[in-house]
Protein backbone atom coordinates (compact mmCIF):
# COMPACT_ATOMS: atom_id res chain seq x y z
CA UNK A 1 0.00 0.00 0.00
CA UNK A 2 2.79 2.33 -1.44
CA UNK A 3 -0.24 4.52 -2.31
CA UNK A 4 -0.43 6.11 1.10
CA UNK A 5 3.16 7.62 0.78
CA UNK A 6 2.16 9.06 -2.66
CA UNK A 7 -0.86 10.46 -1.10
CA UNK A 8 1.12 12.01 1.81
CA UNK A 9 3.20 13.18 -1.29
CA UNK A 10 0.62 14.75 -2.80
CA UNK A 11 -1.29 16.57 0.59
CA UNK A 12 2.22 18.13 0.76
CA UNK A 13 2.72 19.46 -2.12
CA UNK A 14 -1.02 20.55 -2.58
CA UNK A 15 -0.95 22.19 1.02
CA UNK A 16 2.16 23.95 0.43
CA UNK A 17 0.72 25.52 -2.75
CA UNK A 18 -2.58 26.55 -1.30
CA UNK A 19 -0.73 28.33 1.07
CA UNK A 20 2.06 29.96 -1.02
CA UNK A 21 -0.85 31.35 -2.92
CA UNK A 22 -3.40 32.30 -0.02
CA UNK A 23 -5.83 29.97 -0.66
CA UNK A 24 -8.05 28.89 1.55
CA UNK A 25 -9.35 25.55 0.38
CA UNK A 26 -7.89 23.16 -2.43
CA UNK A 27 -11.13 22.02 -4.97
CA UNK A 28 -9.20 20.06 -7.13
CA UNK A 29 -5.90 18.12 -7.56
CA UNK A 30 -4.90 17.16 -11.27
CA UNK A 31 -2.47 14.27 -11.11
CA UNK A 32 0.03 12.79 -13.76
CA UNK A 33 0.42 9.17 -13.51
CA UNK A 34 2.50 7.58 -15.84
CA UNK A 35 1.64 4.18 -16.60
CA UNK A 36 4.75 2.11 -16.08
CA UNK A 37 4.05 3.26 -12.23
CA UNK A 38 2.51 1.21 -10.14
CA UNK A 39 -0.14 3.43 -8.72
CA UNK A 40 -3.67 2.23 -8.42
CA UNK A 41 -6.19 5.44 -8.99
CA UNK A 42 -8.73 4.06 -6.42
CA UNK A 43 -6.29 3.28 -3.73
CA UNK A 44 -4.89 6.37 -4.07
CA UNK A 45 -7.99 8.43 -3.90
CA UNK A 46 -9.36 6.59 -0.85
CA UNK A 47 -5.57 7.14 0.97
CA UNK A 48 -5.53 10.53 0.18
CA UNK A 49 -9.53 11.27 1.53
CA UNK A 50 -8.00 9.43 5.19
CA UNK A 51 -4.98 11.74 5.27
CA UNK A 52 -6.45 14.91 3.87
CA UNK A 53 -9.29 15.28 6.44
CA UNK A 54 -9.23 18.59 8.44
CA UNK A 55 -6.99 19.88 6.31
CA UNK A 56 -7.54 22.80 3.57
CA UNK A 57 -7.86 19.83 0.81
CA UNK A 58 -10.07 17.77 2.83
CA UNK A 59 -12.56 18.00 0.04
CA UNK A 60 -10.34 17.92 -3.21
CA UNK A 61 -11.24 15.96 -5.63
CA UNK A 62 -8.31 14.16 -7.63
CA UNK A 63 -7.96 13.83 -11.22
CA UNK A 64 -5.70 11.36 -12.41
CA UNK A 65 -4.39 11.58 -16.45
CA UNK A 66 -2.62 8.41 -16.88
CA UNK A 67 0.14 9.19 -19.37
CA UNK A 68 1.53 6.12 -21.79
CA UNK A 69 4.40 4.21 -21.67
CA UNK A 70 6.57 5.43 -24.67
CA UNK A 71 10.08 4.95 -25.59
CA UNK A 72 12.25 6.60 -27.82
CA UNK A 73 15.67 4.59 -29.38
CA UNK A 74 18.74 5.70 -29.04
CA UNK A 75 20.08 4.77 -32.50
CA UNK A 76 17.44 5.26 -34.97
CA UNK A 77 15.39 8.10 -33.05
CA UNK A 78 12.28 6.46 -33.40
CA UNK A 79 10.03 7.11 -30.93
CA UNK A 80 7.17 4.20 -30.10
CA UNK A 81 4.27 3.35 -27.55
CA UNK A 82 6.21 0.45 -25.57
CA UNK A 83 3.76 -2.45 -25.69
CA UNK A 84 4.18 -5.36 -23.25
CA UNK A 85 7.16 -3.30 -21.26
CA UNK A 86 8.90 -4.52 -24.60
CA UNK A 87 12.18 -2.18 -24.65
CA UNK A 88 13.52 -3.15 -27.66
CA UNK A 89 12.92 -1.15 -30.87
CA UNK A 90 10.23 -2.03 -33.10
CA UNK A 91 12.53 -0.09 -35.85
CA UNK A 92 15.87 -1.26 -35.73
CA UNK A 93 16.02 -3.66 -32.92
CA UNK A 94 17.98 -1.88 -30.85
CA UNK A 95 17.89 -2.61 -27.08
CA UNK A 96 19.18 1.57 -26.10
CA UNK A 97 15.66 2.02 -25.75
CA UNK A 98 14.94 5.26 -23.45
CA UNK A 99 11.76 6.09 -21.31
CA UNK A 100 10.26 9.53 -22.58
CA UNK A 101 6.87 8.70 -20.99
CA UNK A 102 5.61 6.53 -18.67
CA UNK A 103 7.09 6.69 -15.65
CA UNK A 104 5.70 10.32 -14.31
CA UNK A 105 4.17 10.47 -10.47
CA UNK A 106 3.14 14.49 -10.68
CA UNK A 107 0.81 16.82 -9.71
CA UNK A 108 0.38 19.29 -12.39
CA UNK A 109 -2.20 21.48 -11.31
CA UNK A 110 -4.36 22.64 -8.39
CA UNK A 111 -7.34 24.45 -8.55
CA UNK A 112 -7.84 26.24 -5.41
CA UNK A 113 -10.43 29.07 -3.70
CA UNK B 1 -8.01 30.11 -9.07
CA UNK B 2 -5.42 27.48 -11.40
CA UNK B 3 -2.18 26.83 -9.66
CA UNK B 4 -0.06 25.31 -11.97
CA UNK B 5 2.53 23.18 -9.71
CA UNK B 6 4.36 20.51 -12.06
CA UNK B 7 5.72 19.22 -8.93
CA UNK B 8 7.38 15.19 -8.69
CA UNK B 9 5.32 13.44 -6.21
CA UNK B 10 8.02 11.66 -5.18
CA UNK B 11 10.78 14.40 -4.93
CA UNK B 12 10.97 14.34 -1.13
CA UNK B 13 12.22 10.90 -0.80
CA UNK B 14 14.42 11.06 -3.97
CA UNK B 15 16.40 14.06 -2.34
CA UNK B 16 16.43 11.90 0.79
CA UNK B 17 17.84 9.00 -1.08
CA UNK B 18 20.19 11.23 -2.91
CA UNK B 19 21.97 12.74 0.38
CA UNK B 20 22.42 8.67 1.52
CA UNK B 21 23.95 7.98 -1.95
CA UNK B 22 26.44 11.08 -1.43
CA UNK B 23 27.37 9.91 1.74
CA UNK B 24 28.14 5.76 0.55
CA UNK B 25 29.66 7.36 -2.89
CA UNK B 26 32.09 9.58 -0.99
CA UNK B 27 33.55 6.53 0.85
CA UNK B 28 33.52 4.09 -2.45
CA UNK B 29 30.89 1.85 -0.95
CA UNK B 30 28.66 -0.30 -3.16
CA UNK B 31 25.18 -0.08 -2.02
CA UNK B 32 22.92 -2.86 -3.26
CA UNK B 33 18.94 -2.54 -2.81
CA UNK B 34 17.67 -6.15 -2.94
CA UNK B 35 14.08 -7.01 -3.58
CA UNK B 36 11.68 -9.80 -4.18
CA UNK B 37 8.47 -11.66 -3.10
CA UNK B 38 8.31 -13.12 0.76
CA UNK B 39 9.76 -16.42 0.33
CA UNK B 40 11.91 -15.92 -3.10
CA UNK B 41 15.36 -16.29 -0.92
CA UNK B 42 16.59 -12.69 -0.64
CA UNK B 43 17.83 -13.56 3.08
CA UNK B 44 18.91 -16.98 1.62
CA UNK B 45 20.92 -15.50 -1.28
CA UNK B 46 22.20 -12.89 1.41
CA UNK B 47 23.47 -15.64 3.96
CA UNK B 48 25.47 -17.70 0.66
CA UNK B 49 27.08 -13.93 -0.09
CA UNK B 50 28.02 -13.39 3.20
CA UNK B 51 30.01 -16.39 3.33
CA UNK B 52 31.35 -16.53 -0.27
CA UNK B 53 32.61 -13.07 0.08
CA UNK B 54 32.98 -11.64 3.82
CA UNK B 55 36.91 -12.36 3.94
CA UNK B 56 37.17 -10.23 0.57
CA UNK B 57 34.78 -7.26 1.21
CA UNK B 58 33.66 -5.51 3.98
CA UNK B 59 30.22 -5.81 4.07
CA UNK B 60 27.43 -4.57 6.30
CA UNK B 61 23.13 -5.45 5.97
CA UNK B 62 20.22 -3.14 6.86
CA UNK B 63 16.93 -5.45 7.30
CA UNK B 64 14.04 -4.08 6.09
CA UNK B 65 11.11 -6.05 7.57
CA UNK B 66 7.30 -5.41 8.82
CA UNK B 67 7.52 -6.26 12.58
CA UNK B 68 10.26 -8.88 12.55
CA UNK B 69 13.90 -9.27 13.49
CA UNK B 70 14.08 -12.84 12.31
CA UNK B 71 16.17 -12.22 9.14
CA UNK B 72 18.58 -9.86 10.85
CA UNK B 73 18.93 -13.01 13.03
CA UNK B 74 19.97 -15.02 10.31
CA UNK B 75 22.38 -12.24 8.81
CA UNK B 76 24.06 -11.57 12.34
CA UNK B 77 24.97 -15.36 12.91
CA UNK B 78 27.27 -14.94 9.49
CA UNK B 79 29.56 -12.49 11.14
CA UNK B 80 28.78 -9.21 9.77
CA UNK B 81 27.18 -5.90 10.69
CA UNK B 82 23.25 -5.99 10.63
CA UNK B 83 20.93 -3.27 11.53
CA UNK B 84 16.86 -3.91 11.49
CA UNK B 85 14.50 -1.27 10.11
CA UNK B 86 10.93 -2.77 11.02
CA UNK B 87 8.52 -0.55 9.05
CA UNK B 88 5.44 -1.46 11.50
CA UNK B 89 3.42 -2.70 8.86
CA UNK B 90 4.51 -0.56 5.46
CA UNK B 91 5.11 -2.10 2.68
CA UNK B 92 8.50 -1.07 1.44
CA UNK B 93 11.91 1.11 2.69
CA UNK B 94 11.96 4.60 1.72
CA UNK B 95 14.58 7.04 1.95
CA UNK B 96 14.18 8.87 5.35
CA UNK B 97 13.86 5.24 6.83
CA UNK B 98 17.71 4.44 5.06
CA UNK B 99 18.82 7.78 6.59
CA UNK B 100 18.05 6.57 10.00
CA UNK B 101 19.76 4.18 10.28
CA UNK B 102 23.02 5.23 8.80
CA UNK B 103 24.70 5.96 11.92
CA UNK B 104 24.66 2.91 13.28
CA UNK B 105 27.27 1.58 10.55
CA UNK B 106 30.90 2.03 10.30
CA UNK B 107 31.15 3.60 6.76
CA UNK B 108 34.54 4.12 7.08
CA UNK B 109 35.20 0.54 6.87
CA UNK B 110 33.00 -0.63 4.78
CA UNK B 111 33.04 -1.94 0.90
CA UNK B 112 29.10 -3.02 0.37
CA UNK B 113 26.08 -2.04 1.97
CA UNK B 114 23.17 -4.44 1.13
CA UNK B 115 19.56 -3.13 1.94
CA UNK B 116 16.99 -5.90 2.25
CA UNK B 117 13.93 -4.65 1.04
CA UNK B 118 10.84 -5.44 2.58
CA UNK B 119 9.04 -8.38 0.84
CA UNK B 120 7.19 -7.06 -2.44
CA UNK B 121 7.02 -7.43 -5.64
CA UNK B 122 5.41 -3.41 -6.29
CA UNK B 123 5.81 -1.02 -3.44
CA UNK B 124 9.76 -1.12 -3.38
CA UNK B 125 9.97 -0.65 -6.94
CA UNK B 126 9.09 2.97 -6.71
CA UNK B 127 11.08 3.94 -3.96
CA UNK B 128 14.79 4.57 -4.46
CA UNK B 129 16.84 4.43 -0.64
CA UNK B 130 19.76 5.78 -1.96
CA UNK B 131 21.37 2.47 -3.80
CA UNK B 132 23.72 2.29 -6.24
CA UNK B 133 21.84 -0.54 -8.07
CA UNK B 134 18.73 -2.82 -7.18
CA UNK B 135 19.14 -6.20 -7.67
CA UNK B 136 15.99 -8.60 -8.09
CA UNK B 137 15.24 -12.25 -6.79
CA UNK B 138 12.59 -14.28 -8.77
CA UNK B 139 12.40 -18.14 -7.43
CA UNK B 140 10.70 -20.87 -9.73
CA UNK B 141 8.09 -21.45 -7.44
CA UNK B 142 6.55 -18.18 -8.10
CA UNK B 143 5.91 -18.86 -11.88
CA UNK B 144 7.31 -17.24 -14.85
CA UNK B 145 3.96 -14.47 -14.96
CA UNK B 146 5.95 -12.42 -12.84
CA UNK B 147 8.12 -9.96 -14.94
CA UNK B 148 4.69 -9.05 -17.17
CA UNK B 149 2.79 -8.62 -13.84
CA UNK B 150 5.35 -6.47 -12.07
CA UNK B 151 7.58 -5.24 -14.95
CA UNK B 152 8.70 -2.39 -13.08
CA UNK B 153 10.80 -4.03 -10.34
CA UNK B 154 12.78 -5.92 -13.63
CA UNK B 155 13.25 -2.99 -15.20
CA UNK B 156 14.85 -1.12 -12.27
CA UNK B 157 16.78 -3.36 -11.47
CA UNK B 158 21.02 -4.03 -12.40
CA UNK B 159 20.37 -7.57 -11.62
CA UNK B 160 18.06 -10.82 -11.25
CA UNK B 161 18.93 -13.87 -9.67
CA UNK B 162 16.09 -16.64 -10.69
CA UNK B 163 16.31 -18.60 -7.78
CA UNK B 164 15.56 -22.03 -6.92
CA UNK B 165 16.26 -24.06 -10.32
CA UNK B 166 17.18 -26.61 -8.48
CA UNK B 167 13.13 -27.59 -8.68
CA UNK B 168 12.56 -27.00 -11.96
CA UNK B 169 12.28 -30.39 -12.82
CA UNK B 170 9.35 -30.17 -10.23
CA UNK B 171 7.51 -26.79 -11.98
CA UNK B 172 5.70 -26.14 -14.75
CA UNK B 173 8.16 -22.84 -14.76
CA UNK B 174 9.48 -22.10 -17.93
CA UNK B 175 13.06 -20.34 -17.64
CA UNK B 176 13.65 -19.46 -21.34
CA UNK B 177 9.90 -17.91 -21.53
CA UNK B 178 10.77 -16.10 -18.21
CA UNK B 179 14.42 -15.33 -19.63
CA UNK B 180 13.06 -13.79 -22.96
CA UNK B 181 10.24 -11.57 -20.66
CA UNK B 182 12.96 -10.23 -18.17
CA UNK B 183 15.13 -8.96 -21.23
CA UNK B 184 12.55 -7.63 -23.31
CA UNK B 185 11.77 -5.60 -20.52
CA UNK B 186 15.65 -4.73 -19.20
CA UNK B 187 17.86 -5.56 -21.88
CA UNK B 188 20.89 -4.44 -19.98
CA UNK B 189 19.94 -6.78 -17.58
CA UNK B 190 22.15 -9.29 -15.96
CA UNK B 191 20.63 -12.51 -15.36
CA UNK B 192 21.78 -15.50 -12.93
CA UNK B 193 19.71 -18.83 -12.88
CA UNK B 194 20.93 -20.09 -9.48
CA UNK B 195 20.02 -21.89 -6.83
CA UNK B 196 21.01 -20.93 -2.64
CA UNK B 197 19.93 -23.99 -1.56
CA UNK B 198 22.56 -25.93 -3.90
CA UNK B 199 24.66 -23.06 -4.12
CA UNK B 200 24.99 -23.77 -8.27
CA UNK B 201 24.91 -20.95 -10.82
CA UNK B 202 26.07 -18.53 -7.43
CA UNK B 203 29.49 -17.56 -8.66
CA UNK B 204 28.08 -15.39 -11.11
CA UNK B 205 26.37 -13.60 -8.58
CA UNK B 206 29.56 -12.94 -6.77
CA UNK B 207 30.78 -11.97 -9.65
CA UNK B 208 28.94 -9.63 -10.70
CA UNK B 209 28.70 -8.14 -7.45
CA UNK B 210 32.44 -8.39 -6.82
CA UNK B 211 32.25 -6.24 -10.28
CA UNK B 212 29.78 -3.41 -8.85
CA UNK B 213 31.75 -2.64 -5.70
CA UNK B 214 35.38 -2.62 -8.23
CA UNK B 215 33.83 -0.43 -9.89
CA UNK B 216 32.29 2.04 -7.07
CA UNK B 217 35.98 1.95 -5.72
CA UNK B 218 37.17 3.34 -9.00
CA UNK B 219 34.65 5.92 -9.39
CA UNK B 220 35.20 6.93 -5.55
CA UNK B 221 38.75 6.70 -6.39
CA UNK B 222 38.35 9.24 -9.45
CA UNK B 223 36.68 11.65 -7.84
CA UNK B 224 38.86 12.06 -4.67
CA UNK B 225 41.91 12.92 -7.01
Amino acid sequence: MHEMAIAQGILDIALAAAAENDAATVARIKLQVGEMTEVEPEALTFCFAALAAGTAAAAAELEVEVLPLVGRCRDCGREFRVERFRFLCPGCGSAGVEIVSGRELRVEHLEVE
Amino acid sequence: MEIKVMANILDKNDQLAAEVNAQLSRRGIFALNLLGSPGSGKTSLLERTIAALKDELRMAVIEGDLFTDKDADRIARQGVPVVQINTGGGCHLDANMVKGVLDRLDLENLDLLIIENVGNLVCPAEFNIGEDMKATVLSVTEGEDKPLKYPLVFKQAGAVVVNKIDLLPYTSFDLAAATEDITSINPQITLIPASCRTGEGLEGWFDWLRGRVAAKKAAAGRQGN
